[in-house]
C-alpha cells in the first residue's frame, strides 16, 4: 500500500535502496514464514512419512505402506487410549461448559466482590499442570488426600479411591481438567454477557418477559459463538491432554488413563517405536484439523462479513 | 453489566432469598477452586509426622519451613540432589529470551502484514492461524532430530530455539489483530513525509503499543513456563526446565515419599507465572479470551 519510489529513478545505489525498501514489509516477515513453513508444515511432513515406514529406535527411510494405520488399531493400549479419550473429551468439555456458564450467569447478577471472585475462578488457567496435577495427585490419594481426612471426621468406612481404581481412575482426571479450565469458559461466556445490546434486554424486559424468556429468546442466542469458540478449545485442549496425566497417574493404574498424547510420548520416548509415535501423532492432528479448519472457515467467512 | 438481574430492584423476602443463594453458589464455587492451592500451602508448611497422622486437609499443628528449604536446594530430582534452584534457573534462561525474541518478531510480522499488505499476506497469516491449533506432538520427533543435528540436544539454548519458533505464530497473531484496528492513515501519513518501513515501527507503531505487548509478553511467559511436552522430550538431567524436574521429584518412588517437599516444589515451580497472574490478571485474561476466540 504505502509504495516509495523514491530511489527508483536515480539508478544504482539508490535504486539498490529503492528496492529493499519497497520489499522491506515480505523482508521481515520472510524468516518467521521459513521457519513457519520448515518447523509446522516440513515436520508434519516428516512425521507423516515416518508413520509410513517401519522406524524403530531409528528413523528408517524404506516405505512400507499404511501398515503401521492397520497395527495400531490392533494394540490394546491404543484402543484404550483412544476410548479414554472418548470419555474424558466428552465428561471434560460437558462439565467444563456447564460449570463455567453457571459462574459467568451466577457473576453477571451484579455481584459485589466480582473482580475477586473471578480472579479466583480463573487462576488456575495461570498454573502449570504439573503443578495442578501434583496437587490433585495427593488430594486424590486414599492415604493422606480426601478419603483419610473424612475418615479423620468420624465417617470411618468413607472410600474415596478412584486414582487407583482401574475403572474410575480417568474421572478423577476430569475433576483436575474441570478445576483447571472451567474459569476459562467462565471468563468468556461472561465476556460476551456483557457484549450483549442492553437496549433489547431492558426493552423485552418492559415488553414483560421473564428472566429464563430473556436468557434463552435473546442472550443464548446472541452469545452462540462465543460457546462454540469454548466448544473448539476444549476440545483442542482436550486432544492434546499430556502434563495433567504425567503428573497425577503417569497414565495408570496399568494403562487406565492413557491417551493417544501419553501413547505417543511412550511409544517415542520408552519404547523405541518411532513408527507407532508418529502414526498416533499424526492420527491426533488429522483429529485436530477435522474440528479447527470448518471452524476457522466460518469465523474468516463470519469476520470478512462484518 | 447486565441491567437487569434476579432482584429486579424488588426487595422483597424470596428477591433476598435469592440474592442469598447466589452470593452462597458463588462462595461454594470459590472454595472449590480455592481448596487445592490451599492444600498445597499447608501442607508445604507441616512435617511429615503431621500429615501422616492427620491428612492434608487438616491445620498444621506445627509450622515449619523445613520443605521450603529442602525443595529449594536439597531435594534429589534423579539422581542428582540439588533442589530445584538449578532447575527454576533454567526455567528462567529458557523463557526470557524467547519470551522476548517472540514477542519482537511477532511485532514486526504484525506491522508489516497490516500495515503493509501485500499479496500473500492472507495466506501467511492462514498458515499461522492454523499452525497455533496443531498438536505438538506431530513436530516432535523431527525437532528431537534436528535439535540433535544442530547439537542442541538436551540444552536450555535448544529450548529457547524450540519455544520461539512455535511462539511466532501465536505473538503474531495477537499483534496483527491489534493492528488491523490502528488507522491506516497514521502509516500513509509519516510515509508521505518520508518515513520508512523501521522508521514508522519505532515512531509511530510501537509506542502505540504497550497494552499488546504487556498481554503477548504475559501469554508467552505463561505458555513457555508451564510447558512440559517440549522440556520432557528434548532434555535430560541438568537442562531439564522446572516443570520437568517437579515432575520428576514427584515421581521419585525411592525413599520415604514427602508430601510436602512435593507441595513446595510445587508452589516454588508455580510461583512465577501466579505471580505475574496476581498482578497483571486483567492482561493475562485478554490474552486468553483474544488468543481463543480469534485464534
Amino acid at each position: 500500500m504505502a509504495d516509495t519510489r523514491a530511489g527508483a529513478a536515480s539508478g544504482g545505489p539508490a535504486r539498490v535502496a529503492g528496492w529493499l525498501q519497497r520489499h522491506l514489509p515480505k523482508i521481515v516477515v520472510a524468516p518467521s514464514v521459513i521457519a513457519a513453513l520448515v518447523f509446522f508444515y516440513g515436520f508434519i511432513i516428516w512425521t507423516a512419512y515416518i508413520s509410513l515406514t517401519g522406524s524403530r529406535m531409528l528413523p528408517d527411510y524404506e516405505l512400507i505402506g499404511f501398515q503401521n494405520y492397520q497395527d495400531i488399531w490392533r494394540l490394546s493400549r491404543w484402543n484404550t487410549a483412544v476410548w479414554n479419550l472418548a470419555i474424558f473429551g466428552v465428561l471434560f468439555i460437558g462439565v467444563s461448559m456447564l460449570v463455567g456458564c453457571v459462574l459467568a450467569v451466577l457473576l453477571d447478577q451484579r455481584i459485589r466482590a466480582e473482580g475477586a471472585l473471578r480472579t479466583i475462578y480463573l487462576y488456575p488457567m495461570a498454573i502449570s499442570y504439573i503443578v495442578t496435577g501434583t496437587a490433585w495427585r495427593w488430594l486424590m490419594d486414599p492415604e493422606i488426600g480426601i478419603e483419610a481426612a473424612v475418615r479423620n471426621l468420624g465417617w470411618e468406612s468413607f472410600t474415596f479411591d478412584w486414582i487407583t481404581n482401574r475403572d474410575m481412575a480417568i474421572y478423577t482426571i476430569v475433576i483436575a481438567a474441570v478445576w483447571q479450565a472451567s474459569g476459562f469458559v467462565m471468563a468468556m461466556v461472561l465476556a460476551a454477557l456483557r457484549g450483549v445490546d442492553q437496549e433489547i434486554i431492558k426493552a423485552a424486559w418492559l415488553d414483560g418477559a421473564s428472566l429464563p424468556q430473556i436468557y434463552r429468546r435473546i442472550i443464548i442466542p446472541s452469545i452462540r459463538p462465543v460457546f462454540l469458540g469454548a466448544f473448539v478449545i476444549l476440545m483442542h485442549l482436550a486432544i492434546k491432554t499430556f502434563d495433567l496425566i504425567m503428573a497425577m497417574t503417569s497414565g495408570g493404574p496399568g494403562t487406565a488413563t492413557s491417551l493417544p498424547a501419553t501413547f505417543m510420548y511412550d511409544m517415542a520416548f520408552q519404547r523405541d517405536r518411532l513408527d507407532l509415535a508418529a502414526t498416533s501423532a499424526v492420527m491426533m492432528l488429522v483429529t485436530v484439523t477435522a474440528i479447527i479448519v470448518p471452524y476457522l472457515y466460518s469465523e474468516i467467512r463470519a469476520g470478512r462479513r462484518d | 453489566m447486565t441491567e437487569l438481574s434476579i432482584h429486579g430492584g424488588a426487595n422483597t423476602a424470596s428477591a433476598r432469598l435469592g440474592r442469598l443463594a447466589i452470593y452462597g453458589a458463588l462462595a461454594i464455587f470459590a472454595a472449590f477452586y480455592l481448596m487445592p492451592l490451599a492444600v498445597m500451602v499447608m501442607t508445604s508448611l507441616k512435617d511429615l509426622d503431621d500429615i501422616r497422622t492427620n491428612s492434608l486437609l487438616a491445620l498444621p499443628e506445627r509450622l515449619t519451613t523445613f520443605a521450603w528449604s529442602h525443595a529449594w536446594n536439597e531435594a534429589c530430582i534423579g539422581t542428582e540432589c540439588t533442589g530445584l534452584a538449578p532447575y527454576f534457573v533454567n526455567s528462567l534462561v529458557m523463557a526470557i529470551p524467547a519470551v522476548a525474541i517472540s514477542t519482537f518478531l511477532g511485532a514486526l510480522n504484525g506491522y508489516a502484514l497490516t500495515k503493509w499488505r501485500f499479496r500473500g499476506a492472507n495466506l501467511i497469516f492462514g498458515l499461522l492461524l492454523f499452525g497455533s491449533f496443531i498438536p505438538f506432538q506431530v513436530v516432535i520427533l523431527p525437532m528431537a532430530q534436528t535439535l540433535g543435528f544442530m547439537g542442541l540436544s538436551s540444552s536450555v539454548a535448544g529450548l529457547v530455539l524450540v519455544h520461539t519458533a512455535y511462539g511466532i505464530n501465536f505473538t503474531t497473531l495477537f499483534f496483527r489483530n491489534y493492528y488491523v484496528s490502528l488507522p491506516d492513515d497514521l502509516v500513509r501519513a509519516a510515509t508521505i513525509d518520508g518515513a520508512g518501513f523501521f522508521t514508522v515501527f519505532w515512531r509511530i507503531v510501537l509506542p502505540l503499543s504497550p497494552s499488546i505487548i504487556v498481554v503477548t509478553v504475559i501469554w508467552q511467559f505463561t505458555q513457555i513456563w508451564n510447558d512440559f511436552l517440549f522440556g520432557a522430550s528434548f532434555t535430560s538431567g541438568g537442562s531439564q526446565p522446572v516443570t520437568v524436574a517437579l515432575n520428576n521429584l514427584v515421581n521419585t518412588t525411592t525413599g520415604v515419599k514427602m508430601y510436602n517437599v512435593d507441595m513446595a516444589a510445587a508452589l516454588i515451580a508455580a510461583a512465577p507465572t501466579l505471580l505475574v497472574y496476581v498482578v497483571a490478571g486483567r492482561y493475562f485474561i485478554r490474552g486468553l479470551t483474544a488468543g481463543a476466540v480469534k485464534g
